[in-house]
């Protein structure tokens, strides 16, 4: 088994070197960052069981922090009160969309707390919403319409010696590949943790789960603050990569995308954001190389989201695993680490 | 004032559809606890029903209006049975995934078939409006009113005086218990969604020719009903009603006085705010949460 | 002996209903004392309030000298006070040994960052979290189904699941209840043999049941209740014999009491 992982990645690592084409290399990097989103989706839809549905909210507060950061701006807070910030380096700025959309996920792991079910789901996508509107309305700090461009991109390194620049394709590319590497494993160490049976304890039976101790409220903050911060680490990526952002980062349909992606991968795996990233970051390139029209292809993903819904409620990878096994399970069972067994006495 | 009064004027008849829009919802949600994403898309359909029988067939605009009506009750009947039927007992995540899946279907479908750009539809009222002292109304918006109160007086009617609304209201207070003294589940679910489906497309059928008329036009109806929804209470018709003047209110005041831009930002903070305070809503028939 | 518990002076309302009315007893420290009583006398809604998951409408609930009243049931856990619950309550979708493991939540104190950062300090508690969840399995008799799904056990095993899960959260005092319902006479034997092994651990037991038979075989006393209050307390001889109780009972549970 890891044979084949270190095979993979370095199949991942190898790609830029051979693939000429740009536009594949183009589409591989939004595909990464969709999937670093999906997986950050994961952890909260899929392992803890929390319904939000606004979960483009933190991306785009990522995306939208990290921009204004690193351009430099100006606003009125009150008629006579001027709030500055000079530009500021970009990695700097990445790291100020990461804690802001942490941030937010700490408020709404809060709220998540006394507002649950159905509401939850409301309340997560009033929040993307209202998010939205103030981007579009409030002009003077994020340009509304108009949008955020020139956004400067990514430089690394040690002033003086060298520098790594994220202005071409195969540098980001290998930039939403190591970060994805990263969030990967951040997540599968959380939910293979106490965290992590915490989290799906309270998916599975909440008040079994208190009943032997666990904190509902810890948890949930908890997983929601991981989830929102990687889903900013995303955001920024993708403003810097494609250096101009505006309201529409906020649309619902792209909160629709990732649980698209989560749901149909299989929620509660981790290697369903993966399967499901893939599957709806090559879908719309293969739909539109067949020439079919935008609105058609969605009208595909909704019937297809409906009908793995109905035939593999549990996703691709889910059924796939069960089919190679000959039996019932559901989601990653909060796996153990690597102690033998011991014998029996 | 006379802005005031004006702002008041059509914060009123803006209300009486978004009535028509929570009442719809609060009957599906409360009653099935369905997330029905759908319910905007029903709005749009109305609407697009109503540009299809007067603007292509060249159809009677009073004749439009019921036919329209009729539609979004048959297809928020198909809906039920072929989509949310099997999935009756299943948790709610589910059902949500599957209306979030139809609700792309069909805004896509639509978008389709009509093509993005904005729809007009004529209506045969005379353009100039009824002055009424310092405000003023069109007759169209006028009209608007009239038969959203008369839907709302019916909505009202049907579910306490007749027998299907008895059985509508058994089953939102228990659902086993309705069960076992004969109430067909099923059909009430059926006629649940129907009847809330029609009351969206009546919103749309009514506003359609007020507004325009394009594809998305349904998502902000969408959120704004589970506003209303939230803010009058699950359940319960007239908490619907009231909860659908109230956000009028706040948003024709708050695009007058704050800044038009978040006119549309005022059902969400509503939401939000009352989701913390008052979980319940004005005027919840059952305390539950979630 | 001292007493563990105080329960003084509750009364639990459910809408207009007072489910329990000015209840007030105590349980002893290493004791096994059952609350019995009809359907609905209230037993299920005393766990409830004492464990956090009910609000009661008045009176004082003290663990060791600590108020229970106000505190989340996950706070009350970690004090040492652990419940199972009436309907059959598992993890279904995990193993039995992924059961146990959510059971030992309280054992193990990861921080997150540790956690995430992957320090060693986590592997090696994970792998005496593993050691601890088969020596729970092992108490009970279940090892032989570590591995298998909770939703397939026979419901005997599920019940002993169940209070794995509970034991392994360490409680000092352990609410059951009605753990024996829906088992068959062998299985009810096993589990007073399995209760007294609970016992020798030191911690002090409160049990809801109705099983006369076992109820009188384990406890050191019995408290009945009858419509929100309690009628009788003593010995589990005295309560058998008590007229109160018996009116109470009526019929099949006094025949079958008496064999």
């Amino acid at each position: 088994m890891r044979l084949a992982t270190y095979a993979w990645l370095a199949f991942l690592l190898s790609v830029p070197l051979w693939m000429t084409d740009l536009y594949v290399l183009h589409v591989l990097i939004i595909t990464g960052i969709f999937m670093i989103a999906a997986m950050s989706l994961n952890l909260l839809l899929g392992y803890t069981g929390q319904l939000s549905l606004g979960h483009v909210a933190f991306f785009g507060i990522g995306a939208y922090t990290s921009s204004l950061v690193s351009l430099g701006f100006e606003v009125h807070v009150l008629p006579n009160t001027m709030v500055s910030l000079a530009a500021k380096p970009v990695w700097l700025g990445m790291l100020c969309g990461i804690v802001m959309a942490g941030l937010c996920g700490w408020v709404i792991g809060r709220i998540s707390f006394k507002v649950r079910g159905a509401y939850f789901v409301i309340v997560t996508v009033s929040f993307a919403e209202v998010i939205r509107l103030v981007a579009l309305n409030w002009v003077e700090l994020t340009q509304g319409p108009m949008a955020l461009n020139n956004i400067p991109y990514l430089r690394l390194g040690v002033p003086g010696a060298f520098e790594i620049s994220f202005l071409r394709k195969p540098a980001n590319y290998y930039l939403v590949l190591v970060v994805g590497i990263v969030c990967y494993v951040l997540i599968r160490r959380l939910v293979q943790s106490r965290a992590g049976r915490a989290m799906i304890a309270l998916r599975e039976n909440e008040p079994l789960a208190t009943s032997v101790g666990v904190d509902v409220t810890r948890f949930l903050v908890l997983a929601t603050v991981v989830s929102a911060a990687m889903a900013g680490a995303a955001g920024a990526i993708y403003a810097h990569y494609v250096r101009i952002v505006d309201p529409d980062v906020f649309l619902f349909i792209y909160t629709v995308t990732m649980v698209i992606m989560v749901v149909t991968g299989g929620k509660g795996t981790l290697a369903g954001p993966i399967v499901g990233g893939v599957m709806f970051g090559l879908l719309p390139e293969i739909l539109r190389a067949a020439q079919i029209k935008p609105e058609v292809q969605w009208v595909i993903y909704g019937v297809l989201m409906i009908l793995v819904v109905y035939f593999l409620p549990q996703g691709i990878v889910p059924a796939v695993r069960n089919w190679w096994n000959g039996r019932q399970t559901a989601s990653d069972p909060p796996a153990r680490g690597r102690a033998a067994a011991e014998p029996a006495t | 004032m006379d802005q005031l009064l004006q702002h008041a004027l059509n914060a009123l008849i803006l209300g009486g559809t978004y009535a028509l829009l929570g009442i719809g919802l609060t009957l599906i949600f409360g009653i099935m606890r369905v997330v029905n994403f759908t319910h905007g898309e029903l709005y749009a359909f109305g609407a697009y029903m109503m540009y299809m029988w007067v603007m292509v067939l060249g159809a009677n605009f009073y004749l439009a209006l019921p036919l329209a009506v009729l539609l979004g009750v048959v297809l928020g009947g198909i809906i039920e049975i072929v989509l949310l039927r099997r999935l009756r007992g299943a948790d709610i995540d589910t059902t949500m995934l599957v209306m979030i899946g139809a609700w792309i279907a069909m805004q896509n479908s639509e978008q389709f078939v009509w093509s993005g750009v904005a729809k007009s539809i004529d209506t045969p009222f005379p353009s100039s409006p009824l002055v009424l002292g310092a405000v003023s109304v069109s007759w169209n918006r006028l009209f608007v009113f009239v038969v959203a109160l008369a839907l709302i007086a019916g909505s009202y009617a049907m579910i306490n005086r007749t027998k299907l609304g008895k059985a509508m209201r058994a089953t939102f207070q228990d659902r086993e218990t309705a069960a076992l003294m004969g109430v067909k589940i099923d059909t009430i679910h059926t006629a649940t969604f129907a009847i809330g489906s029609g009351l969206a497309a009546a919103a749309g059928a009514l506003l359609g020719p007020v507004f325009v008329v394009y594809p998305t036009m349904g998502d902000l109806a969408s959120l704004k009903a589970f506003a209303i929804v939230i803010l009058g209470g699950l359940g319960s018709i007239p908490g619907a009603t009231i909860g659908g003047f109230i956000l009028a209110f706040m948003e024709e005041l708050g695009a007058g006085y704050v800044s038009s831009g978040y006119r549309d930002a005022m059902g969400f903070l509503l939401i939000i705010a009352i989701l913390l305070i008052k979980p319940t809503g004005l005027f919840a028939q059952k305390e539950r949460i979630g | 002996m001292t007493a563990v518990l105080t329960v003084t002076d509750l009364s639990i309302r459910f809408g207009g209903l007072l489910a329990v009315e000015a209840m007030s007893f105590e349980v002893r420290d290493g004791e096994v004392l059952s609350l019995i009583g009809p359907n609905g006398a209230g037993k299920t809604s005393a766990f409830n309030a004492i464990t956090g998951y009910v609000e009661p409408a008045g009176g004082r609930i003290a663990y060791l000298g600590t108020s229970l009243i106000g505190r989340t049931p996950n706070a009350i856990a970690e004090l040492g006070v652990v419940r199972t619950f009436q309907k059959t309550s598992v993890f279904t979708g995990l193993t039995v040994f992924d059961n146990v493991m959510i059971g030992l939540h309280l054992r193990s104190r990861q921080k997150p960052i540790a956690i995430l950062l992957g320090l060693p300090s986590v592997a090696r508690e994970e792998r005496e979290l593993e050691h601890a969840a088969r020596q729970t399995l092992q108490v009970l008799g279940l090892e032989a189904r570590a591995e298998q799904a909770a939703s397939a056990l026979p419901y005997g095993e599920l019940r002993l699941l169940e209070v794995a899960v509970a034991l392994a959260a360490k409680p000092k005092l352990l609410l059951l209840d009605e753990p024996v319902s829906g088992m068959n006479p062998a299985e009810t034997a096993s589990f007073m043999k399995m209760l007294a092994r609970i016992r020798g651990l030191g911690i002090t037991v409160l049990l809801v049941e109705h099983d006369m038979k076992m109820v009188m075989g384990v406890s050191d006393r019995v408290i009945c209740l009858n419509q929100g209050r309690i009628i009788a307390s003593g010995a589990p001889a005295e309560i058998q014999r008590n007229p109160e109780v018996i009116k109470a009972y009526l019929g099949e549970r006094y025949v079958r009491a008496h064999g």
